[in-house]
Protein backbone atom coordinates (compact mmCIF):
# COMPACT_ATOMS: atom_id res chain seq x y z
CA UNK A 1 0.00 0.00 0.00
CA UNK A 2 1.91 3.47 -0.99
CA UNK A 3 2.56 6.30 1.47
CA UNK A 4 0.20 8.43 2.28
CA UNK A 5 2.38 12.32 1.10
CA UNK A 6 0.61 14.85 3.15
CA UNK A 7 0.44 17.94 1.20
CA UNK A 8 3.31 20.60 1.43
CA UNK A 9 1.97 23.44 3.12
CA UNK A 10 2.84 27.01 4.59
CA UNK A 11 0.89 29.03 6.69
CA UNK A 12 -0.29 32.79 5.51
CA UNK A 13 -1.79 34.41 8.40
CA UNK A 14 -2.50 31.25 10.67
CA UNK A 15 -4.25 29.40 7.50
CA UNK A 16 -2.97 26.72 6.03
CA UNK A 17 -2.60 26.78 2.90
CA UNK A 18 -0.81 23.98 0.41
CA UNK A 19 1.56 24.97 -2.72
CA UNK A 20 3.81 22.69 -4.99
CA UNK A 21 7.27 22.70 -5.76
CA UNK A 22 8.50 25.93 -7.46
CA UNK A 23 5.47 28.19 -6.14
CA UNK A 24 6.32 31.37 -4.98
CA UNK A 25 4.63 32.56 -2.03
CA UNK A 26 1.97 34.85 -4.54
CA UNK A 27 1.31 31.90 -6.02
CA UNK A 28 0.61 29.36 -3.59
CA UNK A 29 -1.78 32.15 -2.10
CA UNK A 30 -3.21 32.93 -5.33
CA UNK A 31 -4.16 28.93 -5.39
CA UNK A 32 -5.83 29.07 -2.45
CA UNK A 33 -8.04 32.40 -2.93
CA UNK A 34 -5.96 34.16 -0.56
CA UNK A 35 -5.70 38.03 -2.05
CA UNK A 36 -2.20 39.35 -1.34
CA UNK A 37 -1.83 42.91 -2.80
CA UNK A 38 0.00 43.56 -6.03
CA UNK A 39 0.37 46.07 -8.61
CA UNK A 40 3.59 44.35 -10.79
CA UNK A 41 2.66 40.73 -10.52
CA UNK A 42 0.67 38.80 -13.16
CA UNK A 43 -0.07 35.27 -13.05
CA UNK A 44 1.64 33.74 -15.92
CA UNK A 45 4.38 35.96 -16.27
CA UNK A 46 7.83 35.81 -14.90
CA UNK A 47 7.84 37.56 -11.43
CA UNK A 48 9.42 41.29 -11.57
CA UNK A 49 9.66 42.32 -7.23
CA UNK A 50 9.76 45.80 -7.97
CA UNK A 51 6.49 47.80 -6.80
CA UNK A 52 7.04 45.36 -3.25
CA UNK A 53 3.05 45.90 -2.69
CA UNK A 54 2.81 41.69 -2.09
CA UNK A 55 5.33 42.70 0.60
CA UNK A 56 4.88 39.98 3.59
CA UNK A 57 6.30 38.87 6.29
CA UNK A 58 8.05 35.20 5.94
CA UNK A 59 8.85 33.95 9.18
CA UNK A 60 10.01 37.15 10.39
CA UNK A 61 11.74 38.40 7.82
CA UNK A 62 10.46 41.08 4.89
CA UNK A 63 9.96 39.85 1.29
CA UNK A 64 8.10 40.08 -1.86
CA UNK A 65 5.73 37.56 -1.96
CA UNK A 66 6.12 37.11 -6.00
CA UNK A 67 9.51 36.38 -5.94
CA UNK A 68 9.95 34.34 -2.61
CA UNK A 69 9.63 30.64 -3.22
CA UNK A 70 7.00 28.91 -0.52
CA UNK A 71 8.79 26.23 1.45
CA UNK A 72 7.37 23.92 4.16
CA UNK A 73 6.55 25.57 7.20
CA UNK A 74 6.83 29.08 6.42
CA UNK A 75 5.21 31.18 8.65
CA UNK A 76 3.42 34.13 6.60
CA UNK A 77 1.64 37.46 7.88
CA UNK A 78 -0.26 39.35 4.89
CA UNK A 79 -3.35 40.99 6.31
CA UNK A 80 -1.76 42.95 9.40
CA UNK A 81 -2.57 46.15 9.95
CA UNK A 82 1.04 47.16 9.72
CA UNK A 83 1.55 45.45 5.86
CA UNK A 84 -1.35 47.04 4.82
CA UNK A 85 -0.39 50.29 6.73
CA UNK A 86 3.02 50.32 5.00
CA UNK A 87 1.30 49.29 1.41
CA UNK A 88 -1.28 51.99 1.37
CA UNK A 89 2.30 54.15 1.88
CA UNK A 90 3.65 52.67 -1.16
CA UNK A 91 0.74 53.33 -2.98
CA UNK A 92 -0.16 57.14 -2.01
CA UNK A 93 3.73 57.36 -3.24
CA UNK A 94 2.89 56.15 -6.82
CA UNK A 95 -0.26 58.72 -6.87
CA UNK A 96 2.31 61.50 -5.66
CA UNK A 97 4.96 60.81 -7.95
CA UNK A 98 2.47 60.38 -11.11
CA UNK A 99 0.36 62.60 -12.55
CA UNK A 100 -3.05 60.46 -11.88
CA UNK A 101 -6.39 62.47 -12.42
CA UNK A 102 -8.98 59.63 -11.86
CA UNK A 103 -11.98 62.17 -12.32
CA UNK A 104 -11.70 61.96 -16.29
CA UNK A 105 -9.22 59.16 -16.55
CA UNK A 106 -10.90 56.58 -18.89
CA UNK A 107 -9.18 53.76 -17.23
CA UNK A 108 -11.25 55.03 -13.86
CA UNK A 109 -13.21 52.26 -12.38
CA UNK A 110 -11.39 49.58 -13.66
CA UNK A 111 -8.20 50.69 -12.77
CA UNK A 112 -6.05 48.45 -10.46
CA UNK A 113 -3.84 51.20 -9.13
CA UNK A 114 -6.96 53.18 -8.27
CA UNK A 115 -8.70 49.69 -6.93
CA UNK A 116 -6.11 48.67 -4.76
CA UNK A 117 -6.15 52.34 -3.27
CA UNK A 118 -9.55 51.84 -2.60
CA UNK A 119 -8.96 48.35 -1.16
CA UNK A 120 -6.05 49.92 1.54
CA UNK A 121 -8.84 52.44 2.59
CA UNK A 122 -6.26 55.40 1.25
CA UNK A 123 -8.41 58.38 1.08
CA UNK A 124 -5.40 61.03 -0.14
CA UNK A 125 -1.49 60.70 -1.17
CA UNK A 126 -0.65 62.40 2.03
CA UNK A 127 2.87 63.01 0.21
CA UNK A 128 3.57 66.24 -2.14
CA UNK A 129 2.46 66.03 -5.50
CA UNK A 130 5.64 66.05 -7.72
CA UNK A 131 3.56 67.08 -11.10
CA UNK A 132 6.10 65.26 -13.29
CA UNK A 133 6.51 66.37 -16.31
CA UNK A 134 5.96 63.44 -18.64
CA UNK A 135 4.91 63.38 -22.65
CA UNK A 136 2.09 61.76 -23.90
CA UNK A 137 2.03 59.21 -27.15
CA UNK A 138 -0.82 59.82 -29.25
CA UNK A 139 0.25 59.04 -32.55
CA UNK A 140 -1.12 55.67 -32.87
CA UNK A 141 -5.27 55.93 -34.27
CA UNK A 142 -5.55 52.72 -32.22
CA UNK A 143 -3.61 52.86 -29.13
CA UNK A 144 -2.83 55.47 -26.42
CA UNK A 145 0.57 55.81 -24.31
CA UNK A 146 0.10 57.98 -21.54
CA UNK A 147 2.90 58.51 -19.60
CA UNK A 148 1.59 60.26 -16.84
CA UNK A 149 -0.46 56.62 -15.74
CA UNK A 150 2.33 54.62 -16.16
CA UNK A 151 3.98 52.75 -12.66
CA UNK A 152 6.62 51.33 -14.16
CA UNK A 153 5.95 47.62 -13.74
CA UNK A 154 6.82 46.53 -16.76
CA UNK A 155 4.14 44.40 -17.19
CA UNK A 156 3.61 45.65 -21.04
CA UNK A 157 7.47 45.24 -21.22
CA UNK A 158 6.99 41.29 -20.10
CA UNK A 159 4.07 40.90 -22.24
CA UNK A 160 5.28 42.47 -25.22
CA UNK A 161 8.18 40.24 -25.29
CA UNK A 162 6.89 36.99 -23.68
CA UNK A 163 3.04 37.32 -25.19
CA UNK A 164 2.88 39.22 -28.32
CA UNK A 165 6.81 38.40 -29.02
CA UNK A 166 7.30 42.00 -30.20
CA UNK A 167 9.18 43.93 -28.14
CA UNK A 168 7.63 47.01 -28.13
CA UNK A 169 8.47 48.03 -24.68
CA UNK A 170 11.48 48.73 -22.67
CA UNK A 171 12.06 51.43 -19.48
CA UNK A 172 14.63 53.71 -20.12
CA UNK A 173 16.58 56.34 -17.63
CA UNK A 174 17.47 56.36 -13.93
CA UNK A 175 15.37 57.28 -10.73
CA UNK A 176 12.21 59.55 -11.43
CA UNK A 177 13.63 60.42 -15.17
CA UNK A 178 12.91 56.70 -15.59
CA UNK A 179 10.20 56.16 -18.70
CA UNK A 180 8.79 54.13 -21.31
CA UNK A 181 10.06 53.51 -24.05
CA UNK A 182 8.97 52.48 -27.96
CA UNK A 183 11.26 50.50 -29.65
CA UNK A 184 10.35 52.17 -32.95
CA UNK A 185 13.04 54.22 -35.28
CA UNK A 186 11.10 57.48 -34.32
CA UNK A 187 10.51 56.42 -30.74
CA UNK A 188 6.44 56.54 -31.57
CA UNK A 189 3.97 54.17 -31.36
CA UNK A 190 2.75 54.43 -34.92
CA UNK A 191 5.59 53.04 -36.26
CA UNK A 192 6.14 50.27 -34.10
CA UNK A 193 4.57 46.88 -34.29
CA UNK A 194 1.75 47.52 -31.25
CA UNK A 195 -1.66 46.42 -32.26
CA UNK A 196 -5.00 47.02 -30.92
CA UNK A 197 -5.41 43.58 -29.12
CA UNK A 198 -1.78 43.28 -27.92
CA UNK A 199 -1.72 41.85 -24.50
CA UNK A 200 1.17 44.22 -23.94
CA UNK A 201 -1.77 46.77 -23.74
CA UNK A 202 -4.72 44.52 -22.23
CA UNK A 203 -2.02 43.88 -18.84
CA UNK A 204 -1.55 47.53 -17.76
CA UNK A 205 -2.63 48.21 -14.55
CA UNK A 206 -3.31 51.81 -14.81
CA UNK A 207 -5.00 53.62 -17.65
CA UNK A 208 -0.89 53.77 -19.43
CA UNK A 209 -1.62 51.87 -22.51
CA UNK A 210 -5.11 51.96 -23.99
CA UNK A 211 -7.17 50.69 -26.65
CA UNK A 212 -8.07 53.97 -28.28
CA UNK A 213 -11.48 52.44 -29.36
CA UNK A 214 -14.27 52.63 -26.68
CA UNK A 215 -13.16 55.10 -23.94
CA UNK A 216 -15.85 55.50 -21.62
CA UNK A 217 -17.99 52.87 -22.69
CA UNK A 218 -19.08 51.30 -19.55
CA UNK A 219 -21.41 53.45 -17.38
CA UNK A 220 -19.86 54.46 -13.70
CA UNK A 221 -21.66 52.23 -11.12
CA UNK A 222 -21.35 49.16 -13.65
CA UNK A 223 -17.29 48.72 -13.97
CA UNK A 224 -15.19 46.43 -12.57
CA UNK A 225 -13.91 47.69 -9.10
CA UNK A 226 -17.32 50.23 -8.71
CA UNK A 227 -18.96 47.91 -6.08
CA UNK A 228 -16.70 45.15 -5.32
CA UNK A 229 -13.34 45.78 -3.51
CA UNK A 230 -10.08 44.01 -5.83
CA UNK A 231 -9.83 41.68 -2.58
CA UNK A 232 -12.93 40.30 -3.40
CA UNK A 233 -12.59 39.54 -6.70
CA UNK A 234 -8.56 39.28 -7.92
CA UNK A 235 -7.40 35.96 -6.78
CA UNK A 236 -5.29 35.78 -9.77
CA UNK A 237 -6.90 32.50 -10.58
CA UNK A 238 -8.68 34.52 -13.75
CA UNK A 239 -5.01 36.35 -14.60
CA UNK A 240 -6.72 39.18 -15.88
CA UNK A 241 -6.09 42.71 -15.76
CA UNK A 242 -8.44 44.06 -17.69
CA UNK A 243 -11.71 45.43 -17.42
CA UNK A 244 -14.92 43.08 -17.15
CA UNK A 245 -17.14 44.27 -19.88
CA UNK B 1 -21.39 67.43 21.98
CA UNK B 2 -24.78 68.69 23.12
CA UNK B 3 -24.77 72.32 21.18
CA UNK B 4 -24.63 72.27 17.42
CA UNK B 5 -21.65 71.75 15.27
CA UNK B 6 -20.49 75.19 13.78
CA UNK B 7 -19.42 74.38 10.58
CA UNK B 8 -17.72 76.54 7.73
CA UNK B 9 -17.17 76.05 4.18
CA UNK B 10 -15.69 77.63 1.37
CA UNK B 11 -14.42 76.82 -2.66
CA UNK B 12 -10.22 77.66 -3.36
CA UNK B 13 -9.63 76.22 -6.67
CA UNK B 14 -12.79 74.44 -7.24
CA UNK B 15 -16.35 74.38 -9.13
CA UNK B 16 -18.21 74.41 -6.28
CA UNK B 17 -20.01 71.07 -7.39
CA UNK B 18 -18.77 69.43 -3.79
CA UNK B 19 -20.63 72.27 -2.40
CA UNK B 20 -23.72 71.20 -4.74
CA UNK B 21 -23.23 66.77 -3.37
CA UNK B 22 -22.86 68.64 -0.30
CA UNK B 23 -26.54 69.96 -0.99
CA UNK B 24 -27.67 66.53 -2.68
CA UNK B 25 -28.04 65.08 1.04
CA UNK B 26 -31.67 66.61 0.12
CA UNK B 27 -34.25 66.28 2.82
CA UNK B 28 -31.44 65.02 5.41
CA UNK B 29 -30.98 69.26 5.31
CA UNK B 30 -32.99 69.44 7.76
CA UNK B 31 -31.95 66.75 10.24
CA UNK B 32 -28.52 68.46 9.42
CA UNK B 33 -29.99 72.00 10.03
CA UNK B 34 -30.97 70.43 13.62
CA UNK B 35 -27.29 69.68 14.51
CA UNK B 36 -25.45 72.21 12.34
CA UNK B 37 -25.05 75.50 12.48
CA UNK B 38 -23.35 77.08 9.60
CA UNK B 39 -20.77 79.88 9.48
CA UNK B 40 -18.67 81.33 6.92
CA UNK B 41 -20.25 79.63 3.76
CA UNK B 42 -21.64 80.21 0.70
CA UNK B 43 -24.96 79.20 1.72
CA UNK B 44 -24.79 82.14 4.24
CA UNK B 45 -22.70 84.64 2.62
CA UNK B 46 -20.62 84.79 5.83
CA UNK B 47 -17.37 86.62 4.80
CA UNK B 48 -14.54 85.32 7.66
CA UNK B 49 -14.63 82.26 9.57
CA UNK B 50 -14.68 82.26 13.56
CA UNK B 51 -14.61 79.41 15.60
CA UNK B 52 -15.76 76.51 13.98
CA UNK B 53 -15.71 72.86 14.63
CA UNK B 54 -15.36 71.81 11.35
CA UNK B 55 -13.79 73.47 8.22
CA UNK B 56 -14.77 72.09 4.84
CA UNK B 57 -12.94 73.24 1.99
CA UNK B 58 -13.08 72.10 -1.53
CA UNK B 59 -10.46 72.93 -3.94
CA UNK B 60 -6.92 73.67 -3.87
CA UNK B 61 -4.60 76.17 -3.96
CA UNK B 62 -4.26 78.49 -7.33
CA UNK B 63 -3.63 82.13 -5.61
CA UNK B 64 -2.74 84.05 -2.47
CA UNK B 65 -6.25 84.53 -1.75
CA UNK B 66 -6.79 80.99 -0.97
CA UNK B 67 -3.61 80.74 0.92
CA UNK B 68 -4.87 83.57 3.02
CA UNK B 69 -8.47 81.66 3.44
CA UNK B 70 -6.99 78.45 3.97
CA UNK B 71 -4.94 79.55 6.84
CA UNK B 72 -7.18 81.23 8.16
CA UNK B 73 -9.90 78.32 8.25
CA UNK B 74 -6.80 76.46 9.57
CA UNK B 75 -6.48 78.88 12.67
CA UNK B 76 -10.18 78.89 13.19
CA UNK B 77 -11.72 75.44 12.77
CA UNK B 78 -10.65 72.24 15.02
CA UNK B 79 -11.29 69.81 12.04
CA UNK B 80 -10.25 70.76 8.99
CA UNK B 81 -11.21 68.62 6.08
CA UNK B 82 -10.22 68.38 2.41
CA UNK B 83 -13.22 67.51 0.33
CA UNK B 84 -13.21 66.46 -3.32
CA UNK B 85 -10.16 65.80 -5.72
CA UNK B 86 -9.00 69.36 -6.09
CA UNK B 87 -8.59 70.00 -2.63
CA UNK B 88 -6.97 66.39 -2.17
CA UNK B 89 -4.81 66.43 -5.79
CA UNK B 90 -4.66 69.81 -7.25
CA UNK B 91 -7.31 68.08 -9.95
CA UNK B 92 -8.75 69.66 -13.10
CA UNK B 93 -6.73 73.12 -12.26
CA UNK B 94 -3.38 71.07 -11.51
CA UNK B 95 -3.32 70.89 -15.16
CA UNK B 96 -1.68 74.12 -15.56
CA UNK B 97 1.43 72.67 -13.50
CA UNK B 98 2.76 70.98 -16.90
CA UNK B 99 2.82 74.56 -18.01
CA UNK B 100 5.17 77.83 -16.87
CA UNK B 101 2.87 80.38 -15.51
CA UNK B 102 3.75 82.48 -17.65
CA UNK B 103 2.69 80.94 -20.76
CA UNK B 104 -0.37 80.31 -19.43
CA UNK B 105 -1.38 83.63 -18.70
CA UNK B 106 -0.07 84.89 -22.33
CA UNK B 107 -1.95 82.17 -24.00
CA UNK B 108 -5.33 83.62 -22.04
CA UNK B 109 -4.77 87.35 -21.99
CA UNK B 110 -2.23 87.83 -25.05
CA UNK B 111 -2.22 85.15 -27.48
CA UNK B 112 -6.10 84.10 -27.16
CA UNK B 113 -8.43 83.77 -29.33
CA UNK B 114 -10.95 86.97 -29.67
CA UNK B 115 -8.76 89.28 -26.99
CA UNK B 116 -9.22 92.81 -27.26
CA UNK B 117 -6.49 94.86 -26.00
CA UNK B 118 -4.56 92.06 -24.90
CA UNK B 119 -2.72 92.69 -21.41
CA UNK B 120 -1.88 90.95 -18.74
CA UNK B 121 -4.02 91.87 -15.36
CA UNK B 122 -2.02 93.42 -12.64
CA UNK B 123 -4.34 95.11 -10.57
CA UNK B 124 -3.59 95.31 -6.93
CA UNK B 125 -7.02 94.22 -6.43
CA UNK B 126 -6.20 90.54 -7.80
CA UNK B 127 -4.82 87.83 -6.16
CA UNK B 128 -1.14 87.12 -7.27
CA UNK B 129 -1.50 83.44 -8.73
CA UNK B 130 1.03 80.62 -7.27
CA UNK B 131 3.56 79.49 -9.81
CA UNK B 132 1.71 76.04 -9.43
CA UNK B 133 -1.63 74.39 -8.26
CA UNK B 134 -1.30 72.85 -5.01
CA UNK B 135 -3.16 70.54 -3.44
CA UNK B 136 -4.34 71.63 0.27
CA UNK B 137 -2.41 69.47 2.46
CA UNK B 138 0.56 70.85 1.38
CA UNK B 139 -0.25 74.33 2.75
CA UNK B 140 -1.47 73.36 6.51
CA UNK B 141 -2.24 70.30 8.35
CA UNK B 142 -5.43 68.36 7.30
CA UNK B 143 -7.81 66.32 9.83
CA UNK B 144 -9.81 63.99 7.22
CA UNK B 145 -10.09 64.04 3.50
CA UNK B 146 -13.42 63.30 1.46
CA UNK B 147 -12.35 61.79 -2.10
CA UNK B 148 -14.02 62.07 -5.05
CA UNK B 149 -15.35 64.38 -7.68
CA UNK B 150 -17.51 65.30 -6.10
CA UNK B 151 -17.72 63.02 -2.65
CA UNK B 152 -21.28 61.49 -2.22
CA UNK B 153 -23.58 63.54 -0.62
CA UNK B 154 -23.55 60.20 2.43
CA UNK B 155 -20.06 60.92 2.57
CA UNK B 156 -20.73 64.20 3.84
CA UNK B 157 -23.27 63.09 6.35
CA UNK B 158 -20.86 60.43 7.62
CA UNK B 159 -18.46 63.33 8.22
CA UNK B 160 -20.55 65.40 10.04
CA UNK B 161 -22.74 62.33 11.98
CA UNK B 162 -19.18 60.61 13.29
CA UNK B 163 -17.71 64.27 14.69
CA UNK B 164 -21.39 64.45 16.22
CA UNK B 165 -21.05 61.16 17.81
CA UNK B 166 -17.63 61.46 18.84
CA UNK B 167 -16.33 59.18 17.00
CA UNK B 168 -13.59 58.67 13.89
CA UNK B 169 -15.44 58.81 10.17
CA UNK B 170 -15.88 55.64 8.56
CA UNK B 171 -15.65 55.85 4.58
CA UNK B 172 -17.24 52.93 3.20
CA UNK B 173 -16.45 50.82 0.14
CA UNK B 174 -18.80 53.48 -1.93
CA UNK B 175 -17.95 56.04 -0.38
CA UNK B 176 -13.90 56.63 -0.73
CA UNK B 177 -14.46 57.14 -4.52
CA UNK B 178 -12.04 58.88 -6.21
CA UNK B 179 -13.85 60.16 -9.28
Amino acid sequence: MPQKISPRKIKIDQQDIPFSEGQSIMEAAEQAGVYIPHLCHKAGYKAHGSCRLCTVKASGRWVSACTEPAEVGLQVENNSSELQSQRRAIVQLLFAEGNHHCPFCEKSGNCQLQAVAYSLDMHDAHFAHQFPHRTLDASHPEVLLDRDRCIQCELCVRASKEHDKKNVFALSGRGPHTQLIVNSESGKLKDSEIEKDDEAIKVCPTGALMNRSKPFSVPIGQRQFDNIPIDQQSTGKSGNNEAQP
Amino acid sequence: MTQKIRLATCSLAGCFGCHMSFLDIDEALISVADIVEFDRSPITDIKHVTNCDIGLIEGGICNSDNIEVLKEFREQCKILVAVGACAITGGVPALRNHFELKECLEEVYLKGKGVVNPQIPSDEELPLLTEKVYPIHEVVKIDYSLPGCPPPADAFMELITAIKQNREPKLEYALRHFD
